[in-house]
């Protein structure tokens, strides 16, 4: 499923709405998480999964293909913890 | 870094301030999106959301873990795991501090 599709078919149950409120509603959402992420925030949504920003140290690391170490900066990466409900929808 | 936690009622505030529907129907659409992402990745289906990443679900096959208290040996069972890939937007969004 892509953003266009999502966008369909919360359209699709939503008659009452024009496409791009639609557009706009599901654009708002993910900026909102993506700014939060940046500034650092976390985002939980119960039931779905929660959003966190992980640090990773400066490391050493090797160009696999060549064996030459190349030292890799300090960064933060976006992490995705799945929450319970969808973790047991997804097993049953 | 302020350490917040942002909620459903956070999205929902921003989906009223944004598109200008009443506060319960902006919470009601916050569902909704979380609904139709959850069963199209029950469904088996892969999520992809341009700029921001992708949730696709991942079969794990069984292996032995140990109870870490005991040492006890337990058998953990085949099982689908949920993975999310940031996208390079948001990736760089979160270490440029945008």
């Amino acid at each position: 499923m892509t953003r266009s599709e999502l966008i369909a078919r919360i359209a699709q149950q939503n008659p009452h709405l024009y496409h791009r409120d639609v557009e706009r509603i599901v654009a708002t959402i993910f900026e909102e998480i993506s700014s939060a992420l940046a500034a650092g925030d976390r985002v939980e949504l119960r039931g779905f999964g929660a959003f966190s920003v992980k640090h990773r140290d400066a490391r050493v690391g090797r160009n696999p293909r060549t064996g030459e170490s190349v030292s890799v900066e300090a960064k933060a990466v976006p992490f995705f913890k799945t929450g319970k409900l969808l973790r047991e929808r997804l097993n049953k | 870094m302020s350490g917040k936690t942002v909620t459903r009622a956070e999205l929902a505030e921003s989906v009223y301030q944004e598109v200008g529907l009443s506060r319960n129907e902006s919470a009601d659409l916050v569902e909704a999106v979380l609904a139709e992402m959850s069963n199209a990745l029950v469904q088996g289906e892969t999520v992809k959301l341009s700029s921001f990443g992708s949730f696709s679900v991942r079969q794990k096959g069984q292996r032995i873990g140990r109870n870490p208290k005991t040492g006890e040996e337990v058998p953990i069972l085949p099982r689908k795991v949920l993975v999310f890939r940031p996208s390079h937007v948001l990736k760089d969004r979160i270490n440029n501090g945008g």
